[in-house]
């Protein structure tokens, strides 16, 4: 263990289906893995981790009726309590002709918000550092990253472990912390 | 896992590999352009330029440089509006509707159909901004903030207000889709310059690419959001070009005041986007040697969707014609009577042939399979849903009320010149994307490899 980072045992994968059964069968066998990175979405690979459904349609929502609460507040400010008119014979709170802007203001700060969202929880932003195990990961292969020190199992052992289920490559990797 | 028929044709022939996608797609970024590629961004600039004086003459001596008058005072410019926002359907109803409907065809195409959009927004924009005359204060005028020119705040009830509303909607959150699609193959061209070595490119790709690196836990938000962008994107779409047709369905002017506007227009839009996503991607293919991601295949559906929104405009149309002569309103009839026989016949027998006849020829399998027919009616596709909106807009406003005050429109060289620019424009930045971003979607073509590319149907 060095005092500068984290060391890490890799598994290199090439193929979606068997990268996901050795997902199962490495966490079956008690492993803790860090986490899997794929150059494209693996369907089917947050159950077999374990992580819950993302709320960040819950936020779309939230959002969503903010920006249809901003919008009816505006109009209604602007044109019913400020300064009323009659526009084409309508009433002072013409609730259909809100309609168009409620919807277009309720779809903005509903993309925008969750998108927001989106890269602040998963920590994107321009300056952000990739955490890059292999830079093979972007390309053509699935690396599975398993944290030496938060598993009883040995570097050896963990090596074996990737490699019995498929693993076409095993390294050892120390990233900073 | 996901299993489909081997009867289906693969939609990425060639038995490529994920290596060869990454190469396939990435080789356009890092290689040196094309001297085609120089030759059309020359082209592209100087029409622009030569564009960019019409558009300096018109903010400089006044939109009476255009060839509008008092009883056509609606012409070139928001004909060339309703075309471009039409235009800019193609590429979010592609990533979003047909995302909802799990059509995986469309992730060769999205990529360059969501620039499109976006580009052809921009250009849309162009017309009512410097309609205002004063660019300055028109982008002022238009938010709602307090002012002293009249009525205290911006008018609600108004549709060009909604337009306002809608457009920029539209623009930011295709914009926002786009980008999110983006930055996972900027991550892919980041890793890539930095394997080879080439630190500026690490660098500005590693700042696009949002320090992505493709994690399960990220990408399965990335998939929710992705998903939802596309729930909120379509019904966008759709209140688009809705909200555009009640520029005209709301006012009062015989030829306009229909209620078959909203969706004659939708469907309209879905076509002449499709038509342009179908040439710009016939050249790009072609050029960038893309024959395998961008099959024969993909052609033909879209070519099918082309035939399905074809055919709805041609029965609105028709539609139109009937409801005239069934109100018994005289005004109505006259303005149809007049549309089709009147000083404008000649654009009104254009529209009908472009966008009703020439899409028919789908029917026949042979022609929707062929590229040099699908690039030649996609192009009379996109000629006939100008002369749409020029027919609708133009001969509806032409023969006012009183016939002392029967005009005709003709441009000037600076209406000419406005539409010159945009072109001018929106090729200039379309090539500008083809060369610095990846032009298919990388990563989610990966993702249908294993299942739908060559390998697996044999």
């Amino acid at each position: 263990m060095s005092d500068k980072g984290v060391k890490f045992v890799i598994g290199i994968y090439d193929d979606e289906d068997i990268l996901l059964d050795a997902i199962s069968s490495v966490r079956g066998k008690g492993v803790n893995i860090h986490e899997v990175y794929s150059p494209f979405p693996v369907h089917g690979i947050e159950d077999r981790l374990g992580y819950k459904r993302s709320r960040l349609s819950i936020a779309a929502f939230c959002f969503g009726f903010l920006g249809t609460c901003l919008a009816l507040t505006m109009m209604i400010g602007m044109m019913t309590i400020d300064w009323p008119m009659i526009i084409g014979g309508k009433d002072f709170l013409p609730l259909p002709v809100f309609i168009p802007v409620t919807f277009e203001m309720t779809v903005l700060l509903a993309a925008f918000g969750m998108v927001g969202t989106f890269l602040v929880v998963s920590d994107l932003k321009p300056w952000g550092k990739p955490k890059t195990f292999d830079l093979r990961s972007t390309d053509d292969k699935h690396v599975m990253a398993i944290e030496i020190e938060k598993n009883s199992m040995s570097e050896i052992q963990l090596k074996k472990l990737l490699e019995s289920n498929g693993a076409s490559e095993t390294n050892t990797k120390l990233m900073e912390e | 896992m996901h299993v489909e028929s081997k009867l289906r044709k693969p939609l990425i022939t060639g038995g490529k590999t994920l290596k060869d996608v990454s190469e396939d797609i990435c080789k356009r970024v890092e290689e040196k352009p094309s001297l085609s590629w120089y030759a059309a961004m020359i082209l592209s600039n100087i029409t622009l330029v030569v564009g960019a004086y019409a558009v300096y003459r018109t903010l400089w001596d006044g939109i009476g440089m255009w060839g509008l008058n008092k009883t056509v005072m609606w012409a070139w410019d928001i004909t060339n509006f309703v075309w471009w926002v039409g235009i800019g359907h193609a590429g979010t109803l592609i990533s979003a509707i047909l995302l909802l409907f799990r059509q995986r065809w469309r992730m060769a195409i999205n990529r360059s159909a969501e620039a499109m959009t976006i580009f052809a927004v921009i250009c849309a924009a162009m017309f009512p901004l410097l309609h205002m005359g004063r660019l300055w204060i028109g982008l002022i005028w238009v938010l709602p903030l307090p002012n002293t020119y009249g009525s205290l705040w911006v008018n609600f009830a108004s549709p060009l207000l909604w337009d306002v509303f809608a457009i920029t909607t539209y623009f930011s959150v295709s914009l926002v889709f786009w980008y999110i699609g983006l930055i996972p193959d900027f991550a892919t061209i980041r890793d890539r310059a930095k394997k080879a070595g080439r630190k500026i490119s690490a660098f500005i790709y590693g700042g696009l690419s949002f320090g992505w690196d493709g994690a399960a836990k990220t990408w399965s938000r990335y998939e929710t959001v992705s998903l939802v962008l596309a729930g909120l994107a379509t019904p966008l779409v759709l209140s688009v070009h809705t909200i555009v047709s009640m520029d005209f369905a709301t006012s009062v002017i015989p030829g306009w005041h229909t209620t078959i506007f909203p969706p004659y227009f939708v469907a309209g839009a879905i076509f002449s986007g499709f038509a342009m996503v179908l040439t710009l991607l016939i050249i790009t293919r072609k050029v960038y040697n893309l024959e395998d991601y961008i099959t024969i295949k993909h052609l033909e559906l879209m070519n099918i969707v082309i035939i399905v929104t074809g055919s709805i405009v041609g029965i609105a149309y028709l539609t139109e014609l009937f409801m005239a002569w069934y109100s018994g309103v005289e005004y109505e009839q006259y303005a149809f009577y007049n549309r089709v026989t009147g000083p404008y016949w000649w654009a009104y027998w254009s529209m009908m042939t472009c966008n009703v006849i020439s899409p028919q020829l789908f029917w026949f399998k042979k022609i929707r399979t062929n590229i040099v027919a699908t690039f030649i009616i996609s192009i009379i596709v996109n000629i006939g849903m100008w002369f749409e909106r020029f027919v609708i807009i133009v001969t509806s406003l032409h023969r006012d009320f009183l016939p002392s005050s029967w005009a005709m429109f003709y441009p000037t060289i600076y209406d000419l010149g406005m539409y010159i620019f945009t072109f001018g424009l929106f090729f200039t930045a379309f090539l500008a994307f083809s060369k610095y971003f990846p032009v298919i979607n990388m990563a989610e073509v990966k993702s249908i490899l294993k299942h739908t590319g060559e390998k697996i149907k044999k």
